[in-house]
């Protein structure tokens, strides 16, 4: 990600109207820290050097408390944390605070990816938003308590199972941002990343359009693209985004969070992997031997539980109302693809 | 409570034999047990102060559980318990009445009974907790209710009918084991099998935790008709505040004994009853938090 | 009574006595002296050995946890195993050795002597803490043994009420030792209020007293708490509950709320008594008396209200409402102030003194600079907008490893060099001491600063994982904690080697004018034979230094 490198000493880019804020925070937070610490650290070694001890030099008597100075320097770290306190409660509530009329999308978190809901229903991995909008976020987890966490948005909520929570941003630079968890969730809480891709103006609703081209067509013109889709595809330029089934599965493999767990190279991870399985015979656990046609591969992804693969556990969440049925026709189609050949 | 011995010097102070040598009179040994013991019951108090937080904030945020649910317990037999634990708090205090006055009989007299009343609580515990297994009614994964609320003669009044959706009606009373309700049809499904809930996910919304819109809140002493989803949390709370009580009602009785068998051989006199005191306060705090349970448990109508 | 002049009591042992007289470890002899000692020195010393093992077995935790993040991905072991690391290495860490080690180890050693008492209030109380202690210990073993656990040290439900490793064992070894800190704080606060000698009234004690009496306090109602917690943890996993399984119907934040409201005053009990060491070095080793006693006791006592009020600030993204965010946040500010207030102190005692270097005093040092630095960044936390961003990231991880090893640790080390000569009786070599203390100053420094800049750059806490942009930084991490390793080890070398070939101690090596300095090193089973005079223990005015016995002595010409 090449914004996450860029930025001062101590953040990233600053990608947000609340990234200016935190960061202005933080400095000043910085500087009074860094002037009491020196203060601090500086009489220190000054009183060792000058009041060290000598031979015939004892201590010096003086008063062993003095009120006067002592609530002086109560009162004034007490005025200067009421200051950073307030700044910080403003900037907080700001960014907590959603305008009316932001543009929503859901967010749910689940071991170990994050799915981005759009208000047309289109379903990524990926958070694409527009530069100069205000986007609220409405966050769940499926599982266990995750956090969606955007360090060049300096933001962050907790997607907590069995609640929603609201998040708020409006991203000031275009470009790529990384999507972090940030509560631990188990074996792949350092995986679950995402992107956050902040369109510049006008193209985000370009993309949009072009994220769900299966959704668009017609029974009739489907059954035509299935039957031929090149020649479908050459037909109609203006169904934008419009590619061959295995394509469209190669790309929903990665969008839909496949990616996480089942590889295509024929490496294991956490699921097994899509290289090769396509039409031969498997072992499940407990014995049976299940051959992976398409009605396996389509149960597998709404019912993933019902036959797994031997050597492996059964995680796999179901996709039950998250696929279309032709979004699986295509994914099945990828898989189906890579045979022997792998990707 | 021996003594080791001490220097000539060390003599100037009292040596009695129940004196602790790091203690330099009886009073301080008697004061410092005391403030000890105190300390221990403000612990006490804590501990049981989660579960009561436990409560008020479930009971705050789905009272429709606990007005529904609480008709699950007997009322009269946990007004007997609470008759019981306050005559064992009253046994326990006169004996350590008797021991200030280095009466053994009557303290041995007193612990006996406290005892008794003891183990009479424990004894009608037994029953109310066999029943709610038998009947079902257990936290969690293994809430499975036989019958609702206020059916043959379990808790509730007497007239009250099973009126309560078609979800009891047709279950024959008495009836135990392992008949999976049809009344889940409201929760999400529990893996009963796993014994330890196993997290499905939560697709569709926030049930458990969405709060009742206050317009539309039970009205306090409201009937609640239809059993609400997440019934078993209100067994949760129960069982979690009487089971960690009755624990402490079985420690409790385990001083007492301990106490018993030390008046038995004269250990105790007039100079001498710190231990019986102390065990008295623990005792009395025992029967205050259950003051406290009954009537937030039992008597939420 | 009432003269500032320090007397030794009639009886006690004089200066250069050799442990071969009577004292406290040769008083009786064989396992069962003391595996059945109601002696608060032995229980100490036992103290003292089992939580520097667990020192050890965290530590050797978080060699591993550090050693696997030198490179992105698979270094030295799994993903899985990782997670088992770095949440062992924090329940070793904070219930095996942080909590009890003060209070627990040193504390029952010092307390009743300082305080001119015999012993504790309860000393079977003080040994069923101990074996208390060896429990809890023994469950956290046995979790370990059987699969680890992998949840962090916070246990968030519903993770820990779902994954399949030993929770149980842990959660229930973690009760276990609360109800050790329980009895150990109970017997603290009886032993202050009942056992003080005529004279010692409380404005005469030691702050070290004061700091273990706040803290003392925090242990008897936080500690609860999470005992109730972590039962209702139990039963969720075993009985299926309910309370903070969402599926269920419970609220996991509600388990959030319980863990951190023991769990915030829980930093308290480890840095108050840390504070309270600081305040006898710094005045000892300036040879002058403290300045803004009753400020320092009273702030402890601040501190220990007011760290009840805080826990909230662990939540602010855990989704409650803006205004409970607010008000942790005022709240979390207020507790900053007393604890800048003994720093001041501090270091106004310094002023116009007297000041020796020796090992005690290097560390006391080196707590003022790394307290420093980890009670200013919880600036940058306790503020709403900054914590939004560093929450979970390893800028928290950072800020609490400087203040609870840069600052209990390092108290808890120069306390024990403190005591050292008084506990057994014998000198450790000043030359190590001070080579050791740098090596562990420079490692510890190098290991954790490297760790805030990672922290606000983005880096998120308990990551296997990472990208590639914080190679770096952990790199540099990891070499600092080789050091910083090198220099503990260097450390528990030379302390081992003190015992069998060190000088034998004088009664007051350092000059120190509370009771413990006027009985023999190591002292006698007894402590004093008679209840001591007590004197204003920080006037050293009285005492001057005897090259000879290579101690200090009463300056009134009375060797005894």
């Amino acid at each position: 990600m090449l914004a996450q490198t860029d930025g001062s000493f101590w953040m990233p880019t600053a990608g947000s109207t609340a990234a200016e804020e935190v960061d202005l925070l933080f400095d000043v937070i910085f500087w009074i820290s860094a002037f009491f610490f020196t203060l601090i650290v500086a009489l220190m070694v000054l009183f060792i050097i000058r009041y060290r001890r000598r031979v015939g030099r004892k201590a010096e008597k003086m008063a062993t408390h003095n009120l006067a100075l002592e609530i002086t320097w109560s009162i004034i770290p007490l005025i200067l944390v009421i200051v950073i306190f307030y700044v910080g409660m403003k900037s907080f509530l700001a960014m907590a605070t959603p305008p009316e009329d932001a543009y929503r999308i859901d967010v749910e978190g689940q071991k170990w990816s994050w799915m981005f809901i759009y208000p047309n229903g289109h379903v990524d991995s990926e958070l694409h938003v527009p530069v100069d909008t205000d986007v609220q976020l409405t966050l769940t987890s499926l599982d266990v308590i995750h956090s969606f966490y955007i360090p060049a948005f300096r933001l962050k909520r907790d997607a907590v199972p069995g609640r929603y929570s609201k998040m708020y941003f409006r991203a000031t630079q275009a470009g790529e941002y990384t999507v972090f968890c940030a509560e631990y969730c188990g074996t792949g809480h350092s995986d679950m990343l995402s992107t956050c891709v902040v369109h510049p103006p006008g193209e985000f609703e370009l993309w949009l359009e072009s994220a769900d081209p299966l959704k668009k067509l017609t029974d009739e013109q489907y059954q035509a693209y299935l039957t031929d889709p090149d020649a479908f595809i050459a037909a109609n330029p203006e169904i934008k985004g419009l590619e061959t089934p295995v394509d469209i599965g190669r790309k929903l493999y990665t969008k839909k969070g496949c990616a996480q767990c089942h590889s295509v190279d024929g490496s294991a991870a956490t699921g097994p992997t899509f290289k090769g399985v396509f039409g031969k015979s498997h072992q499940m656990t407990g014995g049976s031997m299940v051959v992976a046609d398409e009605n396996y591969i389509r149960e597998s992804m709404l019912n993933p539980n019902a036959n797994v693969v031997a050597g492996y556990q059964a995680v796999m969440p179901t996709y039950q109302g998250r696929l279309k049925d032709r979004e699986i026709t295509a994914l099945v189609a990828y898989i189906r693809s890579l045979g022997d050949e792998g990707d | 409570m021996g003594h080791e011995p001490t220097s000539d010097a060390a003599m100037a102070h009292e040596h009695t034999p129940h004196l602790a040598h790091h203690f330099e009179t009886s009073e301080q040994q008697f004061v410092a047990g005391k403030l000890g013991m105190w300390l221990f019951l403000a612990t006490e108090i804590l501990l049981f102060g989660g579960l009561f937080c436990a409560y008020a904030i479930y009971r705050a945020s789905h009272p429709e559980i606990f007005q529904y649910a609480h008709r699950y317990l007997d009322k009269t037999l946990g007004g007997i318990n609470t008759i019981v634990l306050i005559c064992s708090s009253l046994t326990m205090a006169w004996g350590v009445h008797c021991a200030q006055r280095g009466q053994r009989r009557g303290l041995i007299a007193c612990l006996v009974l406290t005892l008794l009343f003891a183990c009479t609580f424990l004894g009608i515990k037994y029953v109310e907790y066999s029943h709610k297994w038998k009947d079902g009614l257990l936290p969690g994964t293994r809430f499975d209710p036989q019958y609702a609320p206020g059916e043959h003669g379990h808790g509730g009044d007497a007239d009250e009918t099973a009126q309560y959706g078609e979800h009891t009606s047709d279950e024959p009373a008495g009836e135990t084991g392992a008949a999976s309700p049809s009344a889940s049809d409201d929760e999400t499904p529990l893996d009963v099998g796993a014994g330890r809930s196993r997290v499905p996910p939560a697709a569709d919304g926030p049930s458990g935790l969405a709060e009742v819109p206050w317009l539309e809140r039970p009205k306090p002493h409201a009937e609640i008709k239809e059993r609400p989803s997440n019934v078993h949390i209100f067994f949760g709370i129960y069982f979690s505040m009487t089971g960690l009580h009755g624990l402490h009602v079985i420690a409790g009785m385990g001083v007492i004994v301990w106490i018993l068998i030390r008046s038995i051989k004269g250990h105790f006199g007039a100079d001498y009853f710190t231990p019986v005191d102390l065990a008295g306060l623990y005792w009395h705090l025992v029967d205050l938090i259950w003051i406290y349970l009954f009537p937030l448990l039992y008597l939420i109508h | 009574m009432t003269t500032s002049d320090t007397t030794i009591a009639a009886g006690s042992a004089p200066e250069a006595e050799s442990p071969s007289d009577g004292n406290y470890l040769n008083h009786a002899h064989g396992i069962r002296s003391w595996i059945f000692t109601l002696d608060h020195k032995r229980i100490g010393v036992m103290y003292l050995v089992s939580v520097v093992a667990a020192l050890l077995l965290g530590g050797v935790f978080a060699m591993l946890v550090r050693t696997e993040l030198l490179t992105p991905g698979k270094t030295i072991m799994e993903a899985d195993t990782y997670n088992k690391m770095f949440t062992l290495h924090g329940a070793v860490m904070i219930f095996l050795f942080i909590i009890p080690s003060i209070p627990a180890a040193l504390g029952n050693f010092v307390l009743p002597i300082m305080l001119g008492a015999k012993d504790v209030a309860f000393p079977r109380l003080n040994l069923f803490s101990y074996y208390l202690y060896v429990v809890g210990a023994l469950l956290a073993l046995l979790a370990i043994v059987t699969g680890g656990v992998d949840t962090g040290w916070t246990f968030y439900t519903p993770y820990s009420t779902t994954t399949s490793t030993s929770v149980i064992a842990v959660t229930l070894g973690a009760f276990v030792l609360g109800f050790s800190s329980i009895f150990t704080g109970l017997n603290f606060i009886v032993t202050i209020h009942r056992l003080r000698p005529p004279g010692m009234n409380w404005f005469r004690m030691p702050l070290f007293l004061w700091a273990l009496y706040a803290t003392s306090i925090i242990q008897i109602l936080a500690t609860p708490v999470l005992g109730i917690t972590l039962i209702l943890l139990i039963l969720e996993r075993t009985l299926g509950v309910g309370i903070f399984d969402p599926a269920l119907g419970g609220d996991p934040v509600l388990f959030q709320h319980f863990f951190w409201f023991y769990s915030h005053p829980a930093v308290y009990i480890m840095i108050l008594p840390a504070m309270g060491i600081v305040s006898e070095l710094v005045s000892v080793f300036s040879h002058k008396h403290i300045f803004g006693y009753k400020f320092i006791a009273y702030s402890s006592i601040a501190i220990a209200i007011l760290g009840f009020l805080v826990w909230g600030h662990h939540m602010f993204t855990s989704g409650q409402s803006a205004v409970a965010n607010v008000i942790f946040s005022a709240l979390t500010f207020s507790v900053s102030i007393p604890s800048a207030i003994k720093v001041f102190n501090w270091l106004t005692t310094m002023y116009k003194g007297s000041i020796s270097l020796e090992t005690p005093m290097c560390y006391a040092l080196s707590f003022i600079f790394m307290f420093g630095i980890g009670g200013l960044t919880g600036l940058f936390l306790g503020a709403l907008a900054t914590d939004i961003h560093l929450h979970d990231t390893y800028f928290v991880v950072a800020h609490f490893h400087y203040t609870m090893m840069g600052g209990t640790f390092i108290a808890f080390v120069g306390g024990l060099h403190y005591w050292w000569p008084k506990i057994t009786g014998r000198m450790y070599s000043e030359f190590w001491g001070r080579i050791a203390c740098l090596t562990v100053f420079i490692g510890f420094n190098a290991t954790f600063f490297a760790q805030f800049v990672m922290g606000s750059r983005g880096m998120p806490r308990r990551y296997y994982n990472y990208l590639d942009e914080y190679q770096p930084y952990h790199v540099f991490s990891t070499i600092g904690s080789y050091l910083l390793a090198v220099g503990l080890i260097l450390t528990a070398v030379y302390l081992i080697h003190s015992l069998f070939r060190g000088r034998r101690a004088p009664a007051n090596p350092w000059g120190g004018a509370s009771l413990e300095w006027h009985c023999s090193s190591p002292p006698p089973h007894d402590n004093f034979a008679e209840q001591p005079t007590v004197g204003d223990c920080y006037d050293f005015s009285g005492l001057r230094y005897d090259p000879e016995i290579r101690g200090y002595v009463s300056d009134q010409g009375r060797d005894s």
